[in-house]
C-alpha cells in the first residue's frame, strides 16, 4: 500500500503550472492556508514575550548545532543507561536497514506508525513493504494519504490539498481494503471522518506488537524523547507496543530539559494555533511495567552533517516542522505541496530538500527559485531562520558552483548549466551599471524606439508579458530631464 | 538638507514621473535635492539571483556616488532594503570568505543614511501631511521588502490618510506578495501571475480607483496584471498622490 | 569505521569553524521570556486553568474534598458508565460513593480488555493554567499509561491549589523527566480535515476535570 514517491519530480514551475490551475487543489489550500494563518496570528499575540521565545529558541538550537558531537555522545548515553539502544545511520538505506531488522528480530510482519518526517524521508514504509512487512500510518491525514495512493503535501497536514469530500470518497473505497470498512452512508462531515478513521485504526493499535515514530525533540541530559501531537494515535503507538523504534534526525536535540519549556510554548502556537496540543508523550528509554520494554534510537545524518557544514545554510537544521511558514507562503498556497518533489514542502523545502539532496536534480536546483522572497516565512518562524537569506545563498551555489560537501567530503560544484543565458545578462547588466555613460545611451535608445516596442514578447519575454502588460517607457529617462532642468545649476556628478 | 535621490535604474529609465514627483515634493518641503549622474543600479536584481560576486561591484559604486551626502532618499521599499538590510550582509560575507573587512568599510557608510522615501518624510522630516491634494479613492498595498525588511509600519498610511480629498479603502490581504519577486515574476510565471491576479483582484474589490505602493517594481507587475485583466483601477506611486496639489495636481 | 564514528567525524568536520573556546552552554543564550504571562492570584490562576480547559472542550468540574466522591460518582452515573479502571495507588474514598465495577490496573490486562471499560479515574502530577494542560507522570495514583488512553472516558482529579501551576516553565520544573509522562490539554482532538479543529480521534474523547478544593 505504498503511496507515490518523489523520485524523478519535474522542475519547480513544471509541476506548478499544473497545480496553478487546478481550480479544486487552488480552493483547498486557499481555505485550509487562510483559516490557519488567522488563528496562528491570534494564538502568537497572546503571550507577550513571543519576540523573547523566538530568540531563545533560535539561539539554543545554534548553540546545539555549534556542538552536535558533543551533545550526541551525551544523549548516547544518558538513553543506554535509561534502558534503551541507539543506533547510527548514515543515509536512508542504513536506517531502513536497521528499523527492518529490529522489526523482524520481533518476528511480527506489521507495525503501527506515528507521523514522522524522518520516516517519510527515508521511504521507511517502502522499504519495510519490499520485506513484507505493512506499516500503518495511524495520524487522520498520514492515513488519508497512505489509503490514497497519493504523496504528502505539508508537514503537518500531509493530505491538506484534500477537502473533506476527497476523504470522504477515499475513506468509502478505500478502507474495506486494509481492514475495518467505513461505515455505510459515511457523510463528509469532519466529526463522522474522524470517528470512521477510529473505529478503522482501533483493532491496528489493540494488537499491535511493534510501533515506530519519530521525535520532535530528544534532550540530551536526560536522553528523554518528546512527541507533541493531537489524536492519540502517537500515545497509542508510543504505549500499547512491546517494542518501540524511533527514527530521529541527529538535529532533534536539545542541551536541558529546560530548553523544553521554550519549544513546547512556540511550536503548538506556530504549528496548529493552539495554545499546546492535545497530547505531548515523553520517556526516557523505558519504564518497568509501563509501556514498551523494549527501546530503540535511531539516529539518522542523511544529508544532515553536509548541511551542517555550510555556514549560511545550516540554520535549516533549527528547524522544529511546525509548518507555519508553509501555511503563510503565498507560492505554496498556489503551488501545492506536491511541487516541491520532497516531504519537506514549502519554504522550509526549499531550503531544505536542495541541502539534504544536494543541487544536482531538476527539482533540486529549481527550488532556491521558488519563492518571491517577500519574507512572510521568516516572519513566522519560531526559531528565527531567514529562508530568504538561505534561498539566496543556494542561488548563489547553483548559478556560481563552488565547494559544498556530499557525503562528507568537500566537492567542487560546477556552475549549473541552463543559466547561460541569464548569467550573460547579469554580466551585461553590471557592465552597463558600471558605466553610467553606456546605460544612458541603452535608455535613450530605448525611449527612441518607444513606438516601435512590441505588446508581447518572444522567447523567455513570453513568460512575463502573457500575463502581463509591459510598461510603456518613457519619451525620455529621468537623468535626462535632470539635466534639462537643473543640469545647470547641480554638481551632477555626485557630491565629492 | 542636503539629500541625495537614489531614484534607482528602474524608475531612471521607465518610471521618470515618480522621480519628478519625489523632486516636487521634496523641493516643496524645503528639501536641497540633488541627483548624482552617476548612480546606476544598487546591485539588488543580481544579489537576489544568486549574482553576489557581480553585485559587489555595483555596491561599491553606490557608495562612491552616494557616499558624501547626508541623506540618501529612495522611492523604492526593495532598493532601500538591499543598502540597508544587505549591503552589510554583503560585507560579512565576504568577510567570511576571507577578504578582509575592505568591503564592509566601503558600504558602512551609505548604509545608515539611506532612506526608503516615507521613512524619510515621516522619520528625518517629521511630517505626516505634505500639503498633498488628490480626490481620488486609493487602497494601498505595502510591498513586502518595505513592510518586512524596513519595517515601513503605518507611515505610508499616514501620509495617505492627511492627503486632502483621498479616500482610503482597506485592502484585503494587504499583507501578501503581489508576486512580483524579480526574476522570480519570469522563472516561476504561472504562480507569479497567479498571485498577481488574486492581488488585483482583492485591489478591485474595495471599489477604490487608484491602488498605490511604495515601489514601482511591483507596480509594473500588478500595473500590467490589470491590464490584462481589464480592470479599470490604475496603479500608481505613492510619490505621485503625495506630490500632488490642488494648484498642481496629478495629470 | 563505524556509522557512529562516521557520523561524529563529518559533524566535527563541518563544524571546523567553531572556535574551541566557543562559548559555553550556561552563557551562550538569554532566557529573556517571562517565567509566566501576567500577575494572577492564586485563586486566579484555577481560574484560569478552568477557563482554558474548558476553551480546548475538557469538562470542568469543582468542589471541595468532601464532595469529592459524590461528585465522581455523579460523572460516571451521568455517563452510565459501569466500569470503571482504579489505579494501584488511588485514595479509596474518591471511590466510596459509587458501586460500578472497579478494574485494577493490573500488568497483564490486555489493550483490548482495556478497551471494554468505560471509565478511568485517575490524580495527575501537575496542572498548568496558561495552557489548560493536566500532566500525568504515572504516580501510583495515576497508574500505567495505557490506561488513560484506551477507555473513552477520563475523569482527572487535580487537587487545587497545590497541583496548579502558571505556566509551561513552571510546570517543567516540577516534572522528572526520568518518568513517562503525557501532557493532556483537551480530549484528542485533530485539524486535519481542512486545518479546522475537531475533537474525538483516539484518545478519550471526553475529559473530565474535576477541580477539588482544601485537601
Amino acid at each position: 500500500m505504498s503511496g507515490g514517491t518523489f523520485v524523478g519530480m519535474p522542475s519547480f514551475p513544471k509541476a506548478a503550472h499544473e497545480a496553478v490551475h487546478n481550480q479544486t487543489l487552488r480552493g483547498n489550500l486557499r481555505h485550509a492556508t487562510h483559516t490557519i494563518r488567522a488563528k496562528r496570528a491570534n494564538a502568537v499575540a497572546e503571550v507577550s514575550d513571543w519576540a523573547e521565545l523566538r530568540e531563545a529558541g533560535k539561539q539554543i538550537k545554534d548553540h546545539t548545532l555549534r556542538h552536535l558531537d558533543r551533545y550526541l555522545v551525551q544523549l548516547e548515553e544518558s538513553v543506554t543507561a535509561a534502558g534503551g539502544t541507539v543506533h547510527w545511520a548514515a543515509d536512508a538505506d542504513e536506517a531502513n536497514r536497521i528499523v527492518t531488522y529490529l522489526v523482524k528480530a520481533t518476528g511480527e510482519s506489521e507495525v503501527v506508525k506515528v507521523k514522522s518526517m524522518a520516516t517519510q524521508e527515508i521511504g521507511l514504509n517502502e522499504a519495510l513493504e519490499a520485506e513484507g512487512i505493512n506499516a500503518y500510518e495511524t495520524d487522520l491525514a498520514e492515513l488519508i494519504v497512505q489509503l490514497g495512493k497519493d504523496r504528502p503535501s505539508h508537514i503537518l497536514v500531509p493530505a491538506i490539498h484534500r477537502n473533506r469530500g476527497e476523504i470522504r470518497d477515499i475513506f468509502a473505497r478505500e478502507m474495506s481494503e486494509w481492514g475495518r470498512p467505513a461505515p455505510e452512508g459515511l457523510t463528509d462531515t469532519p466529526a463522522e471522518l474522524a470517528e470512521a478513521a477510529r473505529v478503522h485504526l482501533r483493532e491496528k493499535f489493540l494488537r499491535a506488537k511493534v510501533g515506530v515514530s519519530g521525535a520532535n525533540f530528544m534532550v540530551a541530559e536526560t536522553g528523554t524523547l518528546v512527541v507533541v501531537e493531537s489524536e492519540g494515535n502517537g500515545r497509542m503507538c508510543l504505549t500499547l507496543p512491546e517494542t518501540l523504534i524511533s527514527v530521529v534526525g541527529i538535529e532533534k536535540i536539545v542541551p536541558t530539559w529546560q530548553d523544553l519549556e521554550v519549544f513546547l510554548q512556540t511550536l503548538p502556537r506556530s504549528s496548529t494555533a493552539e495554545r499546546m496540543n492535545p497530547y505531548t508523550s515523553t520517556w526516557t528509554g523505558t519504564t518497568d511495567e509501563d509501556g514498551p520494554q523494549s527501546f530503540h534510537l535511531v539516529l539518522i545524518d542523511n544529508g544532515r552533517t553536509d548541511t551542517l557544514a555550510d555556514e549560511v545554510g545550516r540554520q535549516a537544521l533549527r528547524c522544529i516542522r511546525c509548518s507555519a511558514c508553509l501555511n503563510v507562503c503565498p507560492v505554496y498556497e498556489r503551488a501545492g505541496g506536491h511541487a516541491y518533489g520532497s516531504v519537506y514542502p514549502g519554504p522550509i523545502g526549499a531550503i531544505l530538500s536542495p541541502q539534504l539532496r544536494g543541487t544536482q536534480s531538476e527539482i533540486d536546483a529549481s527550488l532556491p527559485y521558488a519563492s518571491s522572497l517577500c519574507g512572510a516565512c521568516y516572519d513566522v518562524c519560531p526559531v528565527a531562520i531567514d529562508i530568504p537569506e538561505v534561498l539566496v545563498h543556494l542561488r548563489e551555489r547553483i548559478v556560481e558552483g563552488g565547494v559544498v560537501t556530499r557525503d562528507g567530503a568537500k566537492v567542487v560544484l560546477k556552475p549549473a548549466k541552463g543559466h547561460a543565458a541569464e548569467r550573460a545578462a547579469m554580466r551585461a547588466a553590471r557592465w552597463a551599471f558600471g558605466h553610467p555613460g553606456a546605460l544612458r545611451t541603452g535608455q535613450r535608445f530605448a525611449s527612441r524606439t518607444r513606438r516601435f516596442h512590441p505588446r508581447t514578447l518572444p522567447g523567455p519575454g513570453k513568460a512575463w508579458s502573457e500575463t502581463r502588460a509591459l510598461p510603456t517607457v518613457p519619451a525620455e529617462p529621468f537623468r535626462d530631464w535632470w539635466q534639462r532642468t537643473h543640469g545647470g545649476n547641480k554638481s551632477g556628478g555626485g557630491a565629492k | 538638507m542636503r539629500v541625495a535621490l537614489f531614484l534607482t535604474c528602474v524608475n531612471d529609465t521607465l518610471y521618470p514621473d515618480t522621480g519628478r514627483a519625489v523632486v516636487k515634493l521634496l523641493t516643496r518641503l524645503g528639501v536641497d535635492v540633488d541627483f548624482p549622474m552617476a548612480q546606476t543600479c544598487c546591485g539588488q536584481a543580481h544579489y537576489n539571483t544568486g549574482y553576489r560576486h557581480q553585485a559587489e561591484p555595483m555596491a561599491r559604486h553606490f557608495s562612491d556616488v552616494f557616499g558624501g551626502y547626508e541623506a540618501i532618499v529612495t522611492p523604492s521599499g526593495s532598493c532601500g532594503a538591499m543598502v540597508r538590510e544587505l549591503y552589510p550582509r554583503m560585507g560579512e560575507r565576504a568577510r567570511a570568505e576571507g577578504r578582509g573587512d575592505t568591503l564592509a568599510a566601503t558600504l558602512a557608510p551609505v548604509v545608515p543614511k539611506t532612506y526608503e522615501l516615507t521613512e524619510f518624510l515621516v522619520d528625518v522630516l517629521g511630517v505626516t501631511d505634505v500639503g498633498a491634494y488628490y480626490p481620488h479613492t486609493v487602497t494601498y498595498h505595502p510591498t513586502c521588502h518595505g513592510l518586512r525588511s524596513l519595517g515601513l509600519g503605518d507611515r505610508p498610511r499616514r501620509l495617505l490618510q492627511s492627503v486632502k480629498g483621498l479616500e482610503l479603502k482597506e485592502l484585503p490581504g494587504a499583507d501578501e506578495c503581489c508576486g512580483f519577486g524579480g526574476t522570480f515574476a519570469v522563472k516561476n510565471s504561472d504562480v507569479s501571475a497567479a498571485m498577481g491576479a488574486d492581488k488585483v483582484r482583492n485591489a478591485e474589490s474595495t471599489g477604490a480607483e487608484v491602488l498605490c505602493a511604495a515601489d514601482n517594481s511591483c507596480l509594473m507587475h500588478i500595473g500590467g496584471t490589470m491590464t490584462r485583466l481589464r480592470t479599470d483601477m490604475r496603479p500608481v506611486h505613492i510619490a505621485e498622490i503625495l506630490a500632488s496639489t490642488e494648484e498642481e495636481p496629478l495629470s | 569505521m563505524s556509522s557512529r564514528d562516521l557520523i561524529l567525524a563529518r559533524v566535527r568536520r563541518a563544524l571546523a569553524d567553531v572556535p574551541r573556546d566557543d562559548t559555553p552552554y550556561d552563557q551562550a543564550f538569554e532566557r529573556g521570556y517571562l517565567r509566566e504571562h501576567g500577575d494572577r492570584s492564586v485563586e486566579q490562576t484555577v481560574d484560569l486553568l478552568a477557563e482554558n480547559l474548558a476553551d480546548y472542550r475538557a469538562r470542568v468540574h469543582r468542589c471541595d474534598a468532601d464532595g469529592l466522591a459524590a461528585t465522581i460518582a455523579g460523572l460516571l452515573a451521568e455517563r452510565g458508565s459501569t466500569s470503571v479502571v482504579v489505579p494501584t495507588g488511588l485514595d479509596p474514598e474518591w471511590l466510596a460513593a459509587t458501586d460500578v465495577t472497579r478494574v485494577p490496573d493490573r500488568l497483564d490486562s490486555t489493550p483490548a480488555e482495556l478497551d471494554r471499560v468505560d471509565s478511568v479515574v485517575t490524580a495527575c502530577a501537575v496542572a498548568i493554567a496558561e495552557t489548560g494542560t493536566i500532566v500525568l507522570d504515572g504516580g501510583p495514583d495515576q497508574g500505567r499509561r495505557r490506561i488513560t488512553l484506551v477507555p473513552d472516558h477520563h475523569i482527572c482529579v487535580v487537587r487545587v491549589p497545590v497541583q496548579v501551576v502558571s505556566s509551561v516553565p513552571q510546570g517543567l520544573e516540577r516534572l522528572d523527566p526520568s518518568r513517562p509522562l503525557t501532557w493532556i490539554s483537551g480530549p484528542s482532538a485533530t485539524s486535519d480535515i481542512e486545518l479546522d479543529r475537531v475533537e474525538g480521534v483516539h484518545g478519550p474523547r471526553t475529559l473530565e476535570v474535576v477541580l477539588v478544593s482544601g485537601e
